[in-house]
């Protein structure tokens, strides 16, 4: 086998039309492209089935592709298996460890996998599973944890070869907010401290809040591939509730804005994403309308996932992306 | 995580050919000391049923039976037996260890943290095959203690018990880890052993000399590797045996490098575990 000398200035991931058909005919990646730079924290979105978990298969090796390479800081996936599996982490979607051995045991034979000394080991399964929490499950069988303690077990098991680049296929899936805001904490603590971070997620919310790019994969090709803000600055109508006081008779027209009566104490407010909203407060005073609160109808990078997606099989018209 | 800055720094360097050599044996040593902690964790169902199962042999075909056969090649019934007795428990739990334990780790999916790591495929099969031959080993001590409150052995070539020992556990430890790399279910992994596996063992000379069988029997038998590895091992313990230990063993080690060589390349192809 040839060991490839990792390039410091490479990319921490460039995927080269990449393809994937499976014995069955189907065609999970259609040619992928996609840089990740080193230190990014990327998103990885897109439906159920659109060829997420088969591109982090392939980078993890637990998926022969059909064509094409992918480099893991400059080192090929194809001349040297071994070089890009020391460079990642991988937190998976399914839970995949031995539920009659106890966290300490995954993480230090998990090490040894990865030639880590046993004496190493064992410090950075104590230093890991006490940053996610677990410690005092540390000697207890896997299968007697909870879901949400299982998934931080996963990440911290990935952690134990203190990868370059993590990669995280739905890591708070069926988890509770506490618990996902614990883990989000630490990966995001991961990524300040210079660690690579993908993360594929149906919680839009995470993407957007964590995520500084992010590309969107629907049926096994990229349909979109750039910086979140950049994206989210595309979205050019907004979906506004208002709670109000003093809606007594009927729904105000306003210029600019489209107003929908929710009920008497709420109002749904659509308008292009530049309108100012100081106008919009001040002509519903003027009307004796009073605005005590205010939310986004949907999660912004929802709304754009939705479009892009629903475009991407036909049902579009709404096009109203400036991609 | 302070010194991840330094790990990631460390880590850009080319790894040197001895670091990795270091690693695989790390990761050697990681397979083969989870597999002997898995025998030992579950040792009533690992440990216990060959003793039992064993003591039973050595009592009714021993004892009882082995009183009316007398002698067979000069040896009386009960330390003639004792050999392929032996080996037959090495075979079927070097079989049976590698089977469950790698068909759960792919049924469970925890296969995948061993293929997701930068160990090479001969780490993985060398060390699921280590922790075999050893649970053999293991259960092959007990049987041979257990044999001696029912008669005495002098071991009259331990070289070549020893030797013969490892190889026919390793032989039926790839067999058993090929086995598992087929099987999709739990009927998968019993289905050799019923069938194949349990009639090659009777068939084996283990209660018997094949100079018993008339022919064609006779030479049907020298198609069964398990007869060479039992009159070897016999041979090994007792002196005697049916066939040239040369030939037994130049047939071990040719089912050592095939099954070796076929566990590997289907482990390297992924056959089983990627899609």
């Amino acid at each position: 086998m040839t060991h490839v000398t990792p390039a410091g200035d490479a990319p921490a991931l460039a995927v080269e039309n990449l393809r994937k058909t499976y014995s069955s005919g189907v065609e999970a990646l259609k040619g992928v492209s996609l840089t990740v730079q080193p230190g990014d924290f990327f998103a990885l979105l897109g439906p159920n089935g659109a060829g997420k978990s088969t591109l982090i298969g392939i980078l993890s090796s637990l998926v022969n592709p059909t064509s094409g390479d992918a480099r893991v800081f400059g080192i090929s996936v194809h001349a040297d298996r071994g070089g890009v599996m020391r460079q990642i982490g991988l937190v998976p979607q399914e839970i995949n460890f031995n539920q009659f051995e106890t966290p300490f045991e995954i993480c230090v034979n998990v090490a040894g996998f990865y030639g880590i000394p046993r004496a190493i080991a064992k410090g950075r399964a104590e230093k890991y599973l006490n940053e996610l929490r677990l410690w005092d499950k540390a000697f207890q069988a896997t299968r007697m944890m909870s879901g949400g303690m299982k998934r931080r077990l996963m990440i911290a098991r990935a952690m134990m070869n203190e990868p370059r680049l993590l990669i995280l296929d739905e890591p708070t899936a069926g988890v509770d907010i506490e618990i996902r805001r614990s883990m989000w904490h630490f990966i995001t603590g991961i990524n300040r401290a210079g660690t690579t971070v993908i993360l594929t997620t149906h919680y839009l919310e995470e993407a957007e809040q964590l995520c500084r790019n992010i590309a969107i994969i629907d049926h096994g090709e990229i349909i979109e591939d750039t910086s979140m803000r950049k994206l989210l600055g595309t979205l050019d109508v907004q979906t506004l509730v208002l709670d109000v006081t003093g809606l007594d008779g009927s729904v105000p027209a306003l210029a600019g804005v489209k107003l929908t009566r929710i009920d008497g104490q709420t109002l749904e407010a659509e308008m292009p994403g530049s309108h100012n909203l100081n106008s919009l407060f001040a002509a519903l005073t003027e009307h004796g309308i009073t605005v005590t609160s205010m939310r986004n109808k949907t999660n912004r990078l929802e709304e754009l996932f939705v479009r892009l997606v629903e475009r991407g099989n036909g049902q579009g018209g709404k096009g109203r992306v400036a991609a | 995580m302070n010194d991840l800055h330094a790990t990631r720094t460390a880590s850009l360097a080319v790894p040197a050919t001895g670091s990795i050599a270091r690693a695989n044996l790390v990761a050697l040593y990681t397979i083969t000391r989870r597999e002997v902690h898995r025998v030992l964790r579950i040792w009533t169902q690992t440990l216990v049923p060959p003793a039992i199962t064993m003591t039973l042999y050595f009592v009714i075909f021993g004892k009882v039976i082995g009183s009316r056969v007398g002698t067979v090649d000069g040896i009386p019934y009960m330390p003639y037996i004792v050999p392929g007795l032996v080996m037959m428990s090495i075979i079927n739990n070097c079989y049976s260890n590698i089977t469950s334990s790698f068909f759960g780790s792919k049924f469970g999916h925890y296969v995948e943290e061993m293929l997701a790591s930068p160990m090479p495929s001969w780490v993985v099969l060398t060390g699921y095959v280590a922790g075999a031959v050893l649970r053999g080993l293991l259960v092959g001590i007990i049987v041979l203690g257990i044999a001696l409150f029912f008669t005495s052995l002098h071991v009259a070539h331990p070289f070549i018990a020893l030797t013969t020992v490892i190889l026919g556990a390793t032989i039926f430890s790839l067999a058993g880890f090929i086995n598992a790399m087929f099987a999709k279910r739990f009927d998968d992994i019993a289905i050799v052993p019923t069938f194949v596996l349990a009639p090659l063992t009777y068939l084996g000379g283990v209660f018997y000399s094949v100079n018993m069988l008339g022919s064609p029997w006779r030479e049907v038998s020298l198609v069964n590797p398990i007869l060479y590895m039992v009159n070897a091992f016999r041979f090994g313990i007792l002196g005697v045996g049916d066939v040239p230990v040369w030939i037994a063993y130049v047939v071990m080690l040719a089912f050592v490098v095939v099954l070796g060589g076929f566990a590997l390349w289907l482990l390297n192809r992924g056959v089983g575990l990627r899609s």
